[in-house]
C-alpha cells in the first residue's frame, strides 16, 4: 500500500515557520523530517513520522507555490489564491529575502551574472551553505538589483517599497546593490576579517555622503524632488565630486601645509594617547594614504580598490602600532578638524565631504 | 423581457504574459450572456489593463437569467493568427434576482482556464433591473431564497414548512459526446462546466417553481448533486425542504441564533416547554396533514436490527421489461410496496425535511435512522427531456423511506439526504433520514385560509384513504396528547412506536429525565443535536469503516453481486458503530451519515456520527467479550486480557468525555425500573468468566453488549476496535454543527479539505487486510489533521466530513472537509468542573433543578406504576431475543456464510444509572454559557483585508449573521497534460482546491460578503494517467454566502427575545 496522493488545503494557508525556515535553507523533506524528528515535535503531539513526512511535504508545496508570488511581493497582498494573514504576509516575504552573512561576504562587489552563479557551488561548499538556499539569495540579490537599476529615487526607499522588507533589511540590500553596482573589490585575503555588517555600514556611508542623491539631502537646500528624477542616484559616486577630491593633492604636496597639518594634529594629541609617538613618526605616511585614495577615485579602478587601499594603506599600519580604537577616533577627529585650522587649504566643505565618510568607515573596520 | 441585465468589465491585474517577445499581453475581453457578446477594446501591452468600458445591457428573460451564468473571457489580441484565450470566469447572477439578497456583483475574480488553472484576476461590475412580472404562468421563479444551511437561516424565521421538494434534469455529458474526439481539451471542459451551470440554474428555476406553487419563499438545505453517468449521461438532482420565511428585523434577532454555539445550553436550562408554547408556529389547528400511523406490522421485517431499518436493497434493471419499475424485488417489499400502491397519489407527497436543526417544538418524537439503497444498471438516458427512469428510481427508495418511517411509528423522515456511488455502468443509489414526528402546527398554518387547505387537500388526500389503521381524528387527538404530555427537552427521545408491538428488537425504559415516556437503550439519528437536548459529558466523532472484495463482473451479474453484498455491509457497519459507541459509553449518535461506494472489485462502506451521551436515556451496559471454548486455559486468559483492556478503555472514554452520570437514588424518586435489573452490575472480568455460560443462554436479560469471539474474524474486529487510536489531548471532534459539552468558542477557525488517495500494492486481499487498510487510512488521515492542527488547541473539529470512493481499481480516496474551531481552555475547564460537581453544590444548578421540577410536576401526577413497569420491561428482552434470531436467520440464508454467528444484543439497565431526572446535568451550562461571552467580546476585530471566511457549520463563533446574500454553487474542471512538472498528482490537487478556494472567497467577496456558510465540498472527482503525464479533477462545492458582524460590535444590542416575541415582528422589515 503505498500513499499515491496526500494534499492539506486550509482556506487560511497554514505555514509553520520552521518548515518555511526549513525549506528557505535547502533542506530536503528527509532532512527536514529528519530534523523535525529530533526536534521533538513528535513526542509533543503523538504523531509518527509517515504524518511529519506528509506534513511538511503539504508545506513545501505551498511554499512553492507562494515562491512565484514572493518574487514580487507587492503580489502576495493583493493575490486571490492564498488567504494569509498580513502578519504572516511579513514574515515570509522577511525570510525569505534574509540571506546568510558568510554567503553573501562571498558574492559581495562580484558581478551578479550568469557566471558568478554557476560559481555557486564552490560557495555553497566553502560555506556550508546548500546550494538551493545559496541559489535563492543570489537570485534575490540579483532581481533587487534589476528591479532597482530601472527606478528613479532613493534606492532604500525603492527596495523597502517594491519588495515590503523592513527597513535593516533593505538597507542591507541597498549595500548589496551599491557593491555589486560599484564592483568593490572584497574578495582578498587582507579583508576577509571584515563582515557583511562592516561593508555594509560603509555602503550606507558612501550612498549617504558621497553618491548623486547625497547632494540633494546633505549638501545642497535645492529640493530633493529634483534629485528624485535622477536614475541611479543613490548607486553611482557623484563623478564631480570624484573629480573635485583631487584638490586635496595640496594637503600632501604642498609640504608646509603637511607639516603644518601635522603639528596642529600633534598639539591636539598630546599626552592623550599612548601611542602618540608612533602616531608623530607616521603622520606623514598615514596623511598621504588617505589623501592619495581620495585623489585616485576618479579611477573605476581604484574605486574598486577603496577598501583594500583604506586597510593596507591606513588601517594595517596603525594596527601594527597596536592604536586602540580610542586612539583612532582621536586621531580622526583631529585629523579632520585640523584642516579647517589650515589658512591656505580653501577645500573644506569638500574636506568634510570625504573625511565624514573615511572616518566613520575607519572606525567601523577597524577591529580584529 | 422582464429583465436587463448590465455588466463592466473595470480592469484586470496579474494577467499571463501571452507574447513572449514583448513580455507582455494584448488583452481584451468577451462578456457573453445567452446568445449576445459584447467585446472590449484591446488594451495593448500591459499585464495589468484598465479596460473601463461602458456597460454592456443584456436584456433577457428572467428564466434566462436564472439559468445561464455571465461568461466572461480574456483573450490576447493576435493581429495574425487566432486570438489566445487566457482564461474565463462565469458568474452566477441568481443571488441579484432577489431582492433580500446581494444587490449588485463587483470585485476582482481569479480568471480561470481549464488547463492552466487561475492566471491573473478580472475587476468586473454586475447589476440586474428586474421588472414586476404579473404573468401567472411564468416559467421563472425569481425571489425565491435557496440556502445550503440545513437549519432555519439565523435572521429568519419559519412561518411556515411547506416540505420535500426535488427536481433532477438530465443531460448528455459534453465529454462522450462524439465532438469529444476532435475537440480540444479545454474546449470539452469549457463545454462541461458550461453545461452544469446551465442545469443548475434550470434545476434551481425549476424547484423554484415548485416552492411557489407550495405557497413558499424559500427552499432551506438545498442540496445538489451531480451524477456523471459517463457513456449514460449527466444527471443535476436536487432535493430541499420548501418554507415560508419570515426576515427578522435586525433589532429583534433572538439571541438563540446568534449565538448558536451556546443555544443548546440555554434552551436546556430555561424551562424550554414555554417556548414551544409561547412559539409563534404554533398556530393550533388540526391536521389534515400525515397522521402518524403507529404500527405497521407487515412492514416490521423490514427492519433488522436496532432503530436502524436496513432495506434489502431492490435490485431493478432498466431497459428490461416494460414500464421502468418492472424486474426482481425482494420479497418483503413486495406486500409493501402492494400495500402502499393502492393510492399513487398518496406517493407523491413526502414527508421528508432534509432540515438537520429545527425550531423549538417542532420535533416531537424520533424513531430511528431509516435508509435504503438500491443497484441499478445505466443506460443511455434518450430523451433529456424526460428523464422519467431517474425520477422512478428515486421515486422508488423515497416510497421504501416512508415505509421504513410507517413502520417506526413515525409520519416523517428529517435530516433526509440522497447519494449514488457510479462504478462503470452500476449505481448505487442510497437514501437515508431519521424518523421523526413532528409537530403538525409548523405544518399547517396555512390551513387558516381556506384557499391554502384547498390547496394543500388537493395534493394530498387524508390519509384514511390510504387504509392506515386509524381513522383520522384518532390520530390526531393522539398527537395532542403525545404534546401535552412530553416535557419538551427530552420528548424527542421518546419512541414514537407501540412499545407491545415494536418494528425492532429493543429494550425500552422509562425516560430518565421525565420517568413518563419510554426510551430505547441507543438512539441513532441523521440530524444535529436537537438544542433542548440534555446531555452529559462532551461527544465525539465515531466512524465505522468496511472494505468488502467483490469479483470483477459486468452487467446484471455485478448489480446483482452488490446488491448481495449491501445488507451485509449495512449490518456490519452498524455493529461496529455500536461497538465503538459502548466503548465510549456512550448511548446515542447523531449526524449518521452512511455511505457506501463502489469499485470494480470492492465496496466500501464508511459511516460516520457523532457519539454523545444522552440523559433521557438510560446508561449503556458494557462490553462484555465471551469466547466459544471456555474450557482451554490460554484462551481464558486471552480473553480476560482482552475484556480488560476493554474495560480500561471504557473507563478512559468516560474520563475523557467527562461522562459522569451521577450515582442510583433510583428509590427516592420512585424508579419504575425493577430492582431485579438494577442490582445486577457489570463490573468485572472475574465475574465475566464466571457467567459465561449464563450469558450465552440468557444474553436478553444482561446489560453488557456481548462479543462472542467464535473464530479469528472476531478477534480481529476486537481489535481493531481497540485500535482507534485516541484523540491527542486538547483535540475533540464531531461530525455535526455543534460539539455537546463544549460552549466558548473563540474566533479561531480553520476551514480545510485534505484528500488522500492510496493505491493498494497487493491485489490478492482479503477482506480483513483491507479493513485494515482501510481503517489505518482513516485513522492516519485523522492523525494527520491532528498534528497539522496542533496549534490551535484546545479546539474541535467539527462537521467532519469523510467522502470514499474507488476512483479505479487498487485506488482508494479519501477526502475530508471540516473545521476546526478552537475555544477557551479556561473557561470550559470552570465549566466542566462545574459539571462534575454534585448538584446541591452549586447554587445556580439549584435553582434551575427546582424550576424544572416545577414545570413538570403536573405531568408526574399520575406516576407510571411500579408493576407496570416491571410487566412491561419483563416482556421486551424475549421479543428482543426473537427477533434477533430471525434477523439473524434471514442473513444466514440470504448468504451462505456468515462472519460472526451470533451477537447478541442485550444489556440491562446499569445500577449506575442516574435518577435525579434532568437537573444537575445541564445546570451549569449557564456558567459556561456566560463565560462565553465574555471570551468572544474580547477578540479583536478582523484585519482590514477583505478577509472571506468559510465554514461548513451554518455559524460562525461570536458572530451573528446579518445577511445572507444567495447560495453559491460551483462547479470545476482542471486538467493537466504536464503533471510531473506541475509536482505530481499532490501538486496538481493541491494547487486545484487552493483555486477553488480562491473562487469562491472572490465571488463572496465581490456579493459583498465576508463569509461562506454551509460549505461542503460535494464532488470531487479525480482521475489521473502519470503515463502520459495527465490528469483531471472535477469539483462542485456548495455553500451560503453571508454578511456576518462580530457579536462584539453589536454589544448595545440587548439581549434577545424568545422567538414568541418576534412573532409580532412578522413581515421582513429590512433596510
Amino acid at each position: 500500500m503505498s500513499v499515491e496522493l496526500d494534499v492539506f488545503v486550509g482556506n487560511t494557508t497554514i505555514m509553520d515557520e520552521e518548515v518555511y525556515q526549513f525549506w528557505l535553507d535547502g533542506y530536503t523533506v528527509n532532512d527536514a523530517v529528519k530534523v523535525r524528528m529530533e526536534g521533538g515535535v513528535l513526542e509533543e503531539c503523538e504523531a509518527s513520522a509517515e504524518v511529519l513526512h506528509s506534513d511538511t511535504m503539504d508545506q513545501y508545496r505551498t511554499f512553492q507555490m507562494c515562491e512565484r508570488l514572493l518574487h514580487s511581493p507587492a503580489k502576495l497582498a493583493n493575490q486571490l489564491l492564498f488567504q494569509i494573514p498580513p502578519h504572516r504576509q511579513a514574515m515570509l516575504i522577511e525570510r525569505y529575502y534574509a540571506f546568510d552573512g558568510v554567503f553573501v561576504r562571498e558574492v559581495l562587489g562580484k558581478k551578479l551574472s550568469k557566471g558568478t552563479k554557476k560559481d555557486l557551488d564552490d560557495v555553497s561548499a566553502k560555506t556550508g551553505v546548500t546550494l538551493k538556499s545559496c541559489r535563492r539569495q543570489f537570485d534575490n540579490f540579483k532581481r533587487v538589483f534589476k528591479v532597482v537599476e530601472e527606478l528613479k529615487g532613493p534606492l532604500v526607499e525603492n527596495i523597502r517599497q517594491h519588495f515590503l522588507l523592513s527597513d535593516q533589511l533593505a538597507r542591507n540590500y541597498a549595500a548589496i546593490v551599491f557593491f555589486a553596482n560599484n564592483r568593490f573589490e572584497t574578495g582578498k585575503k587582507k579583508l576577509h576579517y571584515l563582515t557583511f555588517q562592516d561593508f555594509a555600514f560603509c555602503a550606507g556611508q558612501l550612498i549617504s555622503y558621497w553618491t548623486v542623491g547625497a547632494v540633494g539631502d546633505n549638501l545642497s537646500p535645492q529640493s530633493p524632488d529634483v534629485y528624485n528624477m535622477v536614475e541611479d542616484m543613490d548607486v553611482d559616486l557623484e563623478k564631480q565630486f570624484l573629480q573635485d577630491l583631487k584638490e586635496l593633492k595640496i594637503l600632501i604636496t604642498d609640504k608646509d601645509l603637511l607639516d603644518q597639518h601635522k603639528s596642529l594634529v600633534c598639539t591636539a594629541l598630546r599626552g592623550k594617547t599612548k601611542v602618540f609617538n608612533e602616531m608623530e613618526t607616521n603622520f606623514k605616511n598615514l596623511s598621504r594614504g588617505l589623501v592619495n585614495i581620495a585623489v585616485k577615485l576618479t579611477n573605476t579602478k581604484d574605486v574598486r580598490d577603496f577598501f583594500i587601499d583604506l586597510v593596507e594603506k591606513f588601517i594595517e599600519p596603525c594596527r601594527s602600532d597596536k592604536w586602540t580604537a580610542g586612539d583612532m577616533r582621536l586621531f580622526l577627529t583631529h585629523y579632520t578638524n585640523s584642516a579647517h585650522i589650515l589658512d591656505t587649504f580653501k577645500h573644506q566643505v569638500l574636506w568634510d565631504r570625504y573625511m565624514g565618510v573615511i572616518k566613520s568607515c575607519i572606525l567601523k573596520m577597524y577591529h580584529d | 423581457m422582464p429583465g436587463k441585465l448590465k455588466a463592466k468589465i473595470v480592469a484586470g491585474r496579474h494577467l499571463p504574459v501571452m507574447d513572449r517577445a514583448s513580455d507582455l499581453t494584448d488583452a481584451f475581453v468577451e462578456v457573453k450572456f445567452g446568445n449576445t457578446t459584447f467585446k472590449t477594446d484591446v488594451f495593448p501591452k500591459s499585464l495589468n489593463p484598465q479596460w473601463n468600458s461602458e456597460w454592456f445591457k443584456f436584456e433577457v428573460d428572467d428564466e434566462d437569467l436564472q439559468d445561464e451564468p455571465l461568461q466572461i473571457t480574456v483573450l490576447d489580441h493576435d493581429t495574425y493568427s487566432a486570438n489566445d484565450a487566457i482564461g474565463k470566469v462565469y458568474i452566477d447572477i441568481d443571488p441579484l434576482l432577489c431582492s433580500e439578497a446581494a444587490t449588485r456583483i463587483c470585485g476582482w475574480f481569479p480568471i480561470y482556464d481549464t488547463i492552466h488553472g487561475i492566471r491573473g484576476e478580472i475587476n468586473v461590475l454586475v447589476k440586474v433591473d428586474l421588472f414586476n412580472d404579473l404573468n401567472s404562468f411564468r416559467q421563472s421563479s425569481c425571489g425565491v431564497k435557496f440556502f445550503c444551511t440545513t437549519s432555519i437561516p439565523r435572521c429568519y424565521r419559519a412561518a411556515l414548512v411547506h416540505g420535500f421538494v426535488e427536481e433532477l434534469v438530465v443531460n448528455e455529458d459534453p465529454e462522450y459526446q462524439w465532438i469529444d474526439r476532435i475537440r480540444t481539451p479545454r474546449a470539452s471542459n469549457e463545454a462541461r462546466q458550461r453545461l452544469i451551470s446551465l442545469m443548475s440554474g434550470e434545476l434551481q428555476r425549476k424547484i423554484g417553481l415548485k416552492v411557489l406553487e407550495m405557497g413558499g419563499n424559500a427552499v432551506v438545505g438545498y442540496l445538489q448533486c451531480f451524477d456523471l453517468e459517463g457513456e449514460s449521461g449527466l444527471v443535476v438532482r436536487a432535493i430541499g425542504t420548501a418554507c415560508t420565511l419570515d426576515k427578522l428585523t435586525p433589532g429583534t434577532a433572538p439571541n438563540t441564533n446568534t449565538h448558536s454555539n451556546t443555544a443548546p445550553a440555554s434552551n436546556a436550562c430555561n424551562s424550554p416547554s414555554k417556548d414551544s408554547k409561547e412559539s409563534p408556529l404554533a398556530h393550533g389547528c388540526r391536521s389534515t396533514h400525515n397522521s402518524p400511523v403507529r404500527s405497521a406490522c407487515s412492514s416490521q421485517r423490514l427492519s433488522h436490527s436496532q432503530n436502524f431499518s436496513v432495506s434489502v436493497p431492490t435490485l431493478v434493471f432498466t431497459g428490461m421489461g416494460s414500464g421502468g419499475s418492472a424486474g426482481k424485488e425482494a420479497g418483503p417489499l413486495k406486500t409493501l410496496l402492494r400495500q402502499h400502491t393502492q393510492s399513487a397519489l398518496e406517493q407523491r407527497e413526502f414527508p421528508f425535511f432534509t432540515l438537520t436543526c429545527f425550531p423549538p417544538g417542532f420535533l416531537v418524537h424520533v424513531g430511528g435512522v431509516v435508509s435504503a439503497r438500491s443497484v441499478k444498471l445505466l443506460d443511455r438516458i434518450h430523451n433529456p427531456d424526460e428523464p422519467e427512469t431517474r425520477d422512478a428510481w428515486w421515486e422508488e427508495i423515497r416510497q421504501e423511506i416512508k415505509s421504513h418511517a410507517k413502520a417506526l411509528g413515525c409520519h416523517a423522515v428529517v435530516g433526509y439526504s440522497e447519494s449514488t456511488s457510479i462504478c462503470e455502468e452500476v449505481c448505487i443509489l442510497s437514501a437515508s433520514g431519521t424518523a421523526a414526528m413532528l409537530n403538525p402546527r409548523f405544518m399547517r398554518e396555512g390551513c387558516l385560509d381556506a384557499g391554502g387547505s384547498d390547496h394543500r387537500l388537493s395534493r394530498q388526500p387524508p390519509l384514511n384513504v390510504v387504509g392506515s389503521e386509524r381513522i383520522e381524528g384518532d390520530a390526531s387527538s393522539a398527537w395532542f396528547g403525545f404534546e401535552d404530555a412530553s416535557p419538551p427537552s427530552c420528548g424527542f427521545c421518546h419512541i414514537p412506536y407501540d412499545e407491545f408491538n415494536m418494528p425492532f428488537p429493543a429494550q425500552l425504559t422509562y425516560c430518565y429525565r421525565c420517568r413518563r415516556q419510554k426510551v430505547p437503550d441507543v438512539l441513532f439519528t441523521t440530524i444535529d443535536l436537537p438544542a433542548e437536548a440534555a446531555v452529559t459529558g462532551k461527544g465525539c466523532l465515531i466512524q465505522a469503516r468496511l472494505c468488502r472484495t467483490k469479483k470483477k463482473a459486468q452487467g446484471e451479474v455485478n448489480a446483482t453481486a452488490i446488491s448481495n453484498l449491501l445488507p451485509f455491509m449495512e449490518y456490519e457497519l452498524h455493529t461496529q458503530l455500536m461497538n465503538k459507541l459502548k466503548l465510549r459509553s456512550m448511548n446515542a449518535l447523531f449526524g449518521l451519515r452512511i455511505q457506501i461506494s463502489v469499485g470494480e472489485n470492492m465496496l466500501l462502506g464508511l459511516a460516520s456520527a457523532t457519539g454523545v451521551y444522552l440523559s433521557a436515556l438510560p446508561a449503556p451496559g458494557g462490553i462484555q467479550v465471551a469466547g466459544k471454548t471456555p474450557s482451554d486455559l490460554n484462551y481464558d486468559q486471552h480473553i480476560a486480557t482482552m475484556q480488560k483492556r476493554i474495560n480500561d478503555t471504557i473507563t478512559k472514554n468516560k474520563e475523557l468525555y467527562n461522562i459522569h452520570p451521577p450515582e442510583s437514588t433510583e428509590e427516592l424518586v420512585g424508579s419504575p425500573i425493577p430492582d431485579r435489573q438494577r442490582s445486577r452490575l457489570f463490573r468485572s472480568t472475574s465475574e465475566s468468566s464466571d457467567e459465561l455460560l449464563e450469558l450465552d443462554l440468557s444474553h436478553g436479560k444482561k446489560d453488557a453488549f456481548v462479543l462472542e469471539i467464535d473464530d479469528t474474524d472476531a478477534v480481529e474486529d476486537i481489535q481493531s476496535l481497540l485500535t482507534d487510536a485516541p484523540m491527542p489531548a486538547g483535540f475533540y471532534s464531531c461530525n455535526t454543527e455543534v460539539m455537546p459539552g463544549i460552549y466558548n468558542w473563540t474566533s479561531g477557525l480553520q476551514m480545510f479539505t485534505s484528500v488522500r488517495v492510496y493505491r493498494l500494492s497487493n491485489a490478492n486481499l482479503t477482506n480483513q487486510g483491507l479493513n485494515k487498510i482501510f481503517t489505518e487510512l482513516c485513522e492516519n488521515l485523522l492523525k494527520s489533521l491532528y498534528f497539522k492542527l496542533r496549534s490551535m488547541i484546545p479546539c474541535c473539529l467539527c462537521h467532519v466530513n469523510f467522502t470514499v470512493a474507488v476512483p479505479e481499481e487498487e485506488l482508494i480516496q479519501v477526502a475530508v472537509t471540516a473545521v476546526a474551531m478552537s475555544f477557551d481552555k479556561d473557561t470550559q475547564q470552570a465549566a466542566d468542573k462545574a459539571l462534575n460537581k454534585g448538584s446541591g453544590e452549586n447554587e445556580d444548578q439549584l435553582q434551575f433543578s427546582m424550576e424544572l421540577c416545577a414545570d413538570s410536576t403536573p405531568s408526574n401526577n399520575q406516576p407510571t406504576s411500579k408493576p407496570s413497569g416491571v410487566s412491561e420491561s419483563a416482556l421486551v428482552p424475549s421479543s428482543s431475543r426473537d427477533r434477533c434470531s430471525t434477523w439473524l436467520e434471514l442473513l444466514r440464508l440470504k448468504a451462505h456464510t456468515i462472519r460472526r454467528g451470533s451477537v447478541k444484543t442485550s444489556r440491562r439497565t446499569q445500577s449506575l444509572a442516574h435518577s435525579v431526572s434532568s437537573a444537575e446535568r445541564c445546570s451549569p451550562l449557564p456558567e459556561g454559557r456566560s463565560r462565553s461571552l465574555r471570551s468572544t467580546r474580547s477578540m479583536p476585530c478582523g484585519a482590514p483585508v477583505a478577509v472571506v471566511k468559510m465554514t461548513p457549520l451554518s455559524f460562525l463563533p461570536g458572530t451573528r449573521i446579518v445577511k445572507y446574500l444567495g447560495i453559491i454553487n460551483m462547479f470545476f474542471i482542471r486538467e493537466t497534460t504536464s503533471l510531473r512538472e506541475e509536482g505530481g498528482v499532490s501538486g496538481f490537487l493541491h494547487c486545484f482546491i487552493a483555486e477553488v478556494f480562491a473562487m469562491v472567497r472572490a465571488h463572496v467577496a465581490a456579493l459583498g460578503g465576508n463569509a461562506v456558510v454551509s460549505y461542503s465540498m460535494k464532488e470531487c472527482v479525480f482521475m489521473e494517467n502519470p503515463n502520459k503525464n495527465q490528469a483531471q479533477c472535477l469539483i462542485n462545492v456548495s455553500g451560503d454566502a453571508v454578511i456576518f458582524v462580530r457579536e462584539s460590535e453589536q454589544e448595545a444590542t440587548p439581549p434577545l427575545m424568545s422567538s414568541g416575541q418576534i412573532s409580532s415582528t412578522g413581515a421582513d422589515g429590512t433596510t
